[in-house]
């Protein structure tokens, strides 16, 4: 048996999760929540995880009801993400490992999500369609990689949502894409596909530039922009899923990420599945958004396939693609 | 259409195999996508039978290969065109003969002239296909004897099919993101043959007929690379 604790801080989410083998312990999470009409930004988000993470590591030990000495690996978020806050949750990693003097696992945030989605979901093998505030991909596993098939040429789909949100001064909490209500009347909006690819941010200057003409004349209502726009994005996500399947023959599909708790995306992602005899697996938000969990569950994996990660290799980067990770652990 | 069956079902669309005025056709219906808004799913399927039907035939007129257009029905989301006999999936093709295999250095740049010129073409005439992978491209099965004693018809051998995301447009842009989704779809589905679109750009170079643009494009080419790769990612 080995006990695997996972720090994650990559963005506005601070978590702490323990894992024994395959079984959850604990999953504690803190988030940061800005005022409406505006998003979080790297030095305020650093400052609440320095605030919060001790609370929040104390709360995941509680949980699990163990020690920090009965933690055999510890695992953190390497990156992608905001610099700042990923510093402070590897410091604060790598402090307890020096401490208790444990191995440590420098882990791909990406990978987490994808790893914890397989475990839980328990499906061997799916094409995954990874959807966040920072990223829009589409996965699948070949040859010793998770490989991208297909992602967003500019801003990710969860940041599309939150910022028109923001646009609209919807509050923030828990996030502002997830307050984005439902209407009826659809507006064209463009809808931008390349192949397996997907663009966003014509969409959004599309919606800032019609915005106030659209509301002033009573054409549609905040309503009908927020269900068009969710309708129009969410419709090219599973189109490209639904290409990404085709092209490599898979009838699985996983979705992970923040904006994959989305019960329309979900729907929508189910109906394209059973159209094509394919099976849906996806998570609620407990998984679905960052978490430590996740990050003890890649690490572990990590771990026992090649042990820890070198000390001086212990640190954290802004930019880390999904597809650099040299997957040991999977045939 | 009589005698018509399934044969496979893509991303897009069902495709049937029957008889069409006494050919052997191939009918092609995007069906609903009950996924999708009813409004969206209506315009999208019009404008991509549309695209695809106008890209097929500027497509032939600059002698591609492409298979021939028998008839178009906005009102029953079908097209109609040949069917076209003894030929395999490009991508089929690469795993089966090439993917893990030794010697197949001609065969590498024999797929690589043929995909190079034929692109090179489509750019020339201002076609972006927009969704370029080897699952959209079809070669016929008797060119494998003839392609080492006969290298320059090449590219008569590669089909291209599968127009719905296709444009008419002259931007760089256009053009170098059209390399790009190729680039990818060829790192991720032949990670074994990592050199295969190397090839091909070199030949897209050689048969680009506009030698000024085809630099623009390649610098063009190398912004969107860039922006695709370095990337900044919060998760």
């Amino acid at each position: 048996m080995v006990i695997a604790i996972g720090f994650e801080g990559s963005a506005n989410k601070l978590g702490v999760g323990i894992i024994r083998d395959q079984h959850i312990l604990s999953n504690v999470r803190h988030t940061y929540v800005t005022p409406p009409g505006e998003g979080f930004l790297p030095r305020e988000t650093a400052q609440h995880h320095r605030k919060y993470v001790l609370e929040v590591l104390q709360e995941a030990l509680d949980d699990a009801k163990i020690s920090l000495k009965d933690v055999d690996v510890i695992c953190y978020t390497k990156g992608p993400g905001m610099g700042a806050p990923l510093t402070v949750t590897a410091l604060v990693a790598r402090t307890v490992a020096q401490l208790y003097n444990k191995p440590i696992v420098a882990v791909n945030h990406c990978i987490g999500h994808i790893e914890m989605g397989r475990l839980i979901a328990g499906t061997e093998n799916p094409t995954v369609l990874y959807v966040s505030g920072g990223n829009t991909q589409i996965i699948a596993y070949s040859q010793q990689r998770y490989r991208i098939f297909g992602e967003t040429i500019d801003i990710a789909v969860g940041n599309c949502l939150d910022r028109f949100a923001r646009l609209l001064k919807l509050s923030n909490n828990p996030s502002p894409g997830y307050n984005i209500e439902q209407g009826e009347k659809l507006v064209l909006l463009p809808y931008v596909v390349k192949g397996m690819d997907v663009s966003f941010s014509g969409i959004l200057s599309h919606m800032e530039e019609h915005l106030s003409k659209w509301l002033d004349t009573k054409a549609f209502t905040i309503e009908d922009l927020c269900f068009s726009l969710q309708e129009t994005v969410f419709a090219m996500l599973i189109e490209v899923t639904e290409r990404a399947m085709a092209h490599v023959g898979s009838n699985e599909v996983l979705i992970v990420g923040g904006v994959g708790c989305n019960e329309r995306l979900q729907q929508m992602m189910n109906i394209m599945c059973e159209e094509r005899n394919a099976t849906l697996y996806a998570t609620d938000e407990r998984f679905c958004i960052d978490n430590g969990v996740m990050i003890a569950v890649a690490g572990l994996l990590q771990y026992k396939s090649k042990g820890g990660t070198p000390w001086t290799q212990t640190t954290c980067v802004q930019r880390y693609r999904t597809d650099d990770v040299y997957v040991s652990w999977r045939k | 259409m009589k005698d018509s069956e399934l044969i496979v079902q893509g991303a897009e669309a069902r495709l049937y195999k029957g008889i069409y005025l006494e050919r052997t056709c191939l009918m092609k219906e995007r069906f609903v996508k009950n996924y999708r808004h009813p409004e969206l799913d209506a315009r999208l399927t019009k404008d991509r039978i549309r695209a695809e039907a106008r890209a097929i035939i500027r497509a032939k007129s600059a002698g591609i290969a492409t298979p021939a257009l028998y008839l178009v029905d906005l009102e029953r989301r079908r097209i109609y065109m040949e069917y076209i006999e003894n030929s395999t999936v490009l991508k089929n093709f690469i795993d089966e003969n090439i993917s893990g295999k030794m010697d197949v250095v001609h065969l590498l740049d024999f797929i690589g002239r043929g995909l190079g010129t034929v692109i090179a073409k489509l750019h020339s005439m201002h076609i972006i296909h927009g969704d370029l992978t080897t699952s959209n491209i079809l070669l016929k099965n008797n060119s494998i004897e003839s392609l080492c004693n006969n290298q320059s018809g090449a590219e008569a051998q590669f089909v291209m099919i599968d127009f719905g995301l296709a444009r008419m447009d002259s931007t760089l842009e256009d053009k170098a993101v059209d390399l790009y989704v190729l680039e990818r779809s060829l790192l991720n589905a032949h990670c074994e043959v990592p050199e295969l679109f190397s090839r091909v750009f070199h030949y897209y170079q050689q048969h680009y007929q506009n030698k000024k643009q085809c630099e623009e494009i390649l610098a063009k080419y190398k912004q969107v690379q860039a922006r695709g790769r370095k990337r900044l990612m919060v998760g």
